[in-house]
């Protein structure tokens, strides 16, 4: 799952959160681990820059950057179009 | 009630009752106790409550337009209005699931208790999205405690509505709201309120300890409803208010220019010339503010559009009304000024200004607009405006 150890990475040096990100579980809320909006913005942007796609409007929102998972899940349907 | 009829209730309150106080008000950095107890006659403090619990169900377009009508006469009655409607919002979008908000909501229309918002605090420099205290529960009891920078009429209401840390471990962004019902907490007043304008709103800092029944804690994160209502009620209620300040200030110049017209008829006053330009500047002011009202209504009416109001896009739009609404009104205000000269510089005039010139400067800085500026250029580098 190298797409989550990016996110994972992504988090650690962007999200600023209070926990381990190695160690996080997958659907465990970002939000309550810390992520404000202004770290989920630069969040956004690494990855953009990793995974070389742009999120659309309609992603633009709290949901979408909620977990590990939903993130991954973001990534896959940006990327298999 | 057709929706006219309320607006016209509002007008009435404005300028039988508020616009009488407004001078006294102001000097005083009083309480505008009187157009509020007016404004619970008419049970306007649970006009959001819907109508299947005895409230008037009223959607946010035409409870900005009762804002503009508010404004024109006395800033504080109107501000210290929608700070109250802000909190109601609040309940009935995000705590109708909940048998003790519903009861609530029930006597809220009943006895029309008048809610102060306690967000600000020591220690997070004005951001609303972090708290340093946290509500404690146990046994089914909460104690919450906060040294509050500023709370609006806060030694005037009934009840409070406050933000906080979900739990003592919670991220400073992880907050909930919690009610407080008046006899829960205690204020001790930590700092004064003697301002420049917004003088009757009585803002100072408290020291805020309360307990409670732990179901008074708002269900579900104040991350979602601070996006979905606390700040795009803020900033159309309060554009709003701000367009009836704006639009008395343009009535007070429009008198001043007629009245010279009258004098010399066939003659067009140099000052129409600005009156033109002001009414240009007015307008856009007027066409933002309801057009994003309308569109935040029609989002509302549906789960699709409610999921909506979570996204960056409807972020930046609410960002852009605050600015241009605070920005725009100062500018109305000041060339209103410059058209009514002299008699619009002194106190004792009936085209005076100077309470108008006060109140407009309080916008830029209530959440300044610096710190808004700042989150709309970060949102920008993501956002793509498809």
């Amino acid at each position: 799952m190298t797409i989550v150890n990016d996110i994972r990475s992504i988090l650690k040096d962007h999200g600023r959160l209070s926990v381990d990100t190695a160690t996080l579980a997958e659907d465990a809320d970002l939000y309550q681990a810390g992520l404000t909006s202004h770290a989920s913005v630069n969040v956004m942007l690494a990855l953009e820059g990793q995974f070389d796609v742009e999120f659309p409007d309609r992603m633009l929102k709290r949901g979408v950057f909620g977990s590990i998972a939903s993130i991954r899940d973001a990534i896959a349907e940006l990327t298999a179009a | 009630m057709k929706n006219d009829a309320r607006i016209k209730i509002a007008q009435r309150i404005g300028s039988e009752v508020a616009a009488k106080h407004a001078a006294d008000v102001d000097k005083n950095a009083r309480f505008p106790t009187e157009a509020i107890e007016a404004l619970k006659q008419e049970k306007l403090l649970s006009a959001l409550v819907p109508t299947e619990l005895g409230g008037m169900g009223m959607e946010i377009a035409e409870l900005t337009a009762l804002c503009t009508a508010l404004g024109q006469h006395c800033a504080a009655t109107a501000m210290v209005f929608a700070m109250h409607q802000i909190q109601v919002a609040c309940i009935v979008r995000h705590g109708l699931g909940s048998p003790y908000f519903r009861s609530y909501c029930q006597a809220l229309v009943e006895k029309q208790m008048l809610i102060a918002s306690v967000t600000s605090e020591v220690g997070v420099g004005g951001d609303t999205r972090s708290s340093v205290c946290a509500v404690e529960v146990a046994d089914g009891r909460f104690t919450l405690n906060k040294d509050a920078t500023t709370i609006s009429y806060g030694a005037h209401a009934d009840d409070l509505l406050v933000t906080c840390r979900r739990d003592a471990n919670a991220a400073r962004s992880d907050q909930v709201m919690v009610l407080l019902r008046k006899g829960q907490f205690q204020l001790e007043q930590s700092s004064q309120w003697d301002t420049l304008g917004m003088r009757g709103t009585c803002s100072p800092g408290f020291k805020l300890t309360s307990s409670g029944a732990a179901e008074q804690i708002v269900p579900g994160a104040f991350a979602d409803s601070s996006s979905q209502t606390m700040v795009p009620y803020s900033h159309i209620l309060w554009s709003g208010l701000w367009l009836g300040i704006a639009t008395d200030a343009v009535a007070r110049a429009a008198n001043f220019v007629r009245a010279d017209a009258r004098r010399n008829p066939g003659v067009t006053p140099p000052t129409a010339l600005r009156l033109a330009e002001v009414s240009n500047t007015l307008q856009l002011m007027r066409s933002n503010v309801q057009a994003v009202s309308r569109e935040c209504e029609e989002l509302q009416k549906s789960a699709e559009g409610n999921e909506s109001l979570l996204t960056i896009g409807f972020a930046l739009k609410m960002n852009n009304l605050k600015i241009s609404s605070s920005t725009l009104m100062v500018q109305v205000v000041h060339q209103s000024l410059l058209i009514c000269g002299i008699m619009g510089y002194k106190n004792d005039s009936k085209f005076s200004l100077g309470r108008h010139l006060r109140d407009s400067h309080s916008a830029q800085l209530m959440v300044g607009n610096d710190r808004i500026y700042a989150k709309s250029a970060s949102m920008l580098l993501v956002y793509k405006d498809e």
